[in-house]
């Protein structure tokens, strides 16, 4: 198992039957092109639902593209502007088909990205049969979500 | 400027953020701070949420195509994260209890020592081809990439993981206390202390900031520090930049790498001096 990384470069004779290491190499290949996909999928969704969010918001507010003056953007980040702050606020300004809210959902895509991330490799390693890098993993992830209750707790 | 204007050309400013953050490994962070502040005189405060965010859309969307093409050491990323989040966790209880100005310089000097010693291996910057670190033979940290310049897969060896691990802590404490500089840390970690190749530790902090940055992103947001209308075109425009980047890595020569990365450090050292003077 602990030859892995440098098996995976050469991949065995395709005649004979697969060995141990070939496999191993196989599987962290499969590993790598998970994570990889994981954050792609990530990612373009985030971008996609940030992105559509601020068309949308635009589209419905013709006046947001008149406002001039060197603050004019304040009068979109003060605490009576129309983006959700809370997840109940979110919920009805998706429900609106704001597309603030869209932005705001994009926001936290983005944000749980490398969550899912860590989510994903934990599994990956129970896949290549790692016990080591699975508890290394396990541990990263439970701090990680141990942190998102921190900070709910905290405010 | 209009809501409209403001927000397309932040997104534009952000493309080149995302290209440079994902190139030294940094996050993107060091483009979009001062680019809010003194362009658009937004608050430090949403700045740093804004760059928050820059560092999980640019650690997001490059490692998508790092992990893909092998330039990062997935196993060494994971097993060090252990120590940047449980830094970024004990980071969060120390914030209201250390005065931060004297923390920027504090890390403007640490920075600048981390720049001089970067610089100074430019020329000796050969790789191991054995390693006697228990830790790192246990759960295989070693690795190889293909390196596209040179034309050849080369392998290297890690060591010194427990320097490595230690100021991997110290990379998520400050990060937490700060707001910002977690990749400059984490780089010269990997590179001197861990004997990584220049672009595999760019590439593999790249990796591992979005989890430290997201290890806080969950108290910024609560506290209302990331503000939508300037994340989004953050976002949006770093994560462009990021897929840019991250295609242009393989391309270019680890010395090229390391040279940019001491510039950058040299100005975010001016920075972190200039917020502790002036605070």
């Amino acid at each position: 198992m602990r030859a892995g990384r440098q098996g995976a470069e050469q991949p065995g004779d395709p005649g004979a039957p697969p060995d141990a290491s070939t496999i191993d190499a196989i599987r962290i290949r499969r590993v790598e092109l998970a994570i990889s996909l994981v954050l792609r999928i990530g990612v373009t969704l985030s971008v996609a639902v940030i992105a559509s969010g601020l068309v949308l918001m635009f589209a419905h507010h013709g006046e947001y593209a008149t406002w001039t003056g060197h603050f004019s953007y304040h009068r979109l980040t003060s605490p009576g502007s129309r983006f959700p702050h809370t997840f109940s606020e979110l919920n009805t300004s998706l429900g609106r088909g704001d597309g603030e809210g869209l932005v705001v959902l994009g926001l936290l895509l983005l944000i749980a990205t490398p969550v899912l991330r860590v989510a994903v490799s934990v599994l990956s390693f129970v896949y290549e049969r790692d016990r080591a890098m699975t508890l290394v993993t396990l541990f990263v992830l439970a701090v990680l979500v141990g942190s998102f209750f921190l900070g709910g707790g905290s405010s | 400027m209009t809501p409209l204007t403001f927000v397309i050309t932040l997104g534009l400013i952000s493309v080149l953020a995302g290209v440079l953050g994902s190139l030294v490994g940094l996050g993107g962070g060091i483009v979009v701070v001062p680019v809010l502040t003194l362009l658009y005189h937004v608050d430090i405060r949403l700045a740093i949420g804004a760059s928050i965010v820059s560092v999980i859309a640019t650690s997001s969307g490059a490692a998508a195509v790092y992990v893909r093409d092998r330039m990062t050491n997935l196993r060494a990323g994971m097993f060090l994260e252990i120590a940047t989040t449980v830094g970024a966790v004990s980071g969060a209880f120390l914030t209201t209890a250390l005065p931060a100005r004297a923390l920027f310089i504090v890390f403007a000097v640490v920075l600048g020592y981390s720049a001089f010693a970067t610089f100074r291996k430019r020329h000796s910057a050969a790789l191991l081809t054995t390693s006697d670190d228990r830790l790192a033979n246990y759960f295989n940290l070693h690795g190889s990439y293909y390196d596209q310049v040179e034309g050849r897969t080369i392998d290297y060896k890690v060591t010194g993981t427990k320097l490595g691990l230690a100021l991997m802590y110290v990379a998520g404490l400050v990060s937490a206390l700060l707001g910002v500089g977690s990749g400059a840390l984490k780089v010269p970690a990997m590179d001197l202390a861990m004997h990584l190749p220049m672009k595999v530790s760019t590439a593999t902090s790249n990796f591992m900031i979005g989890v430290t940055a997201a290890a806080s992103a969950g108290v910024y947001f609560a506290r209302g520090q990331i503000d939508p209308i300037i994340a989004a075109p953050v976002a949006a425009g770093v994560l462009a930049g990021s897929m840019i980047g991250s295609r242009v890595l393989g391309r270019v020569t680890s010395g090229t790498i390391r040279l940019l990365f001491v510039v950058v450090l040299v100005v975010i050292c001016v920075e972190m001096l200039q917020r502790g003077a002036l605070g």
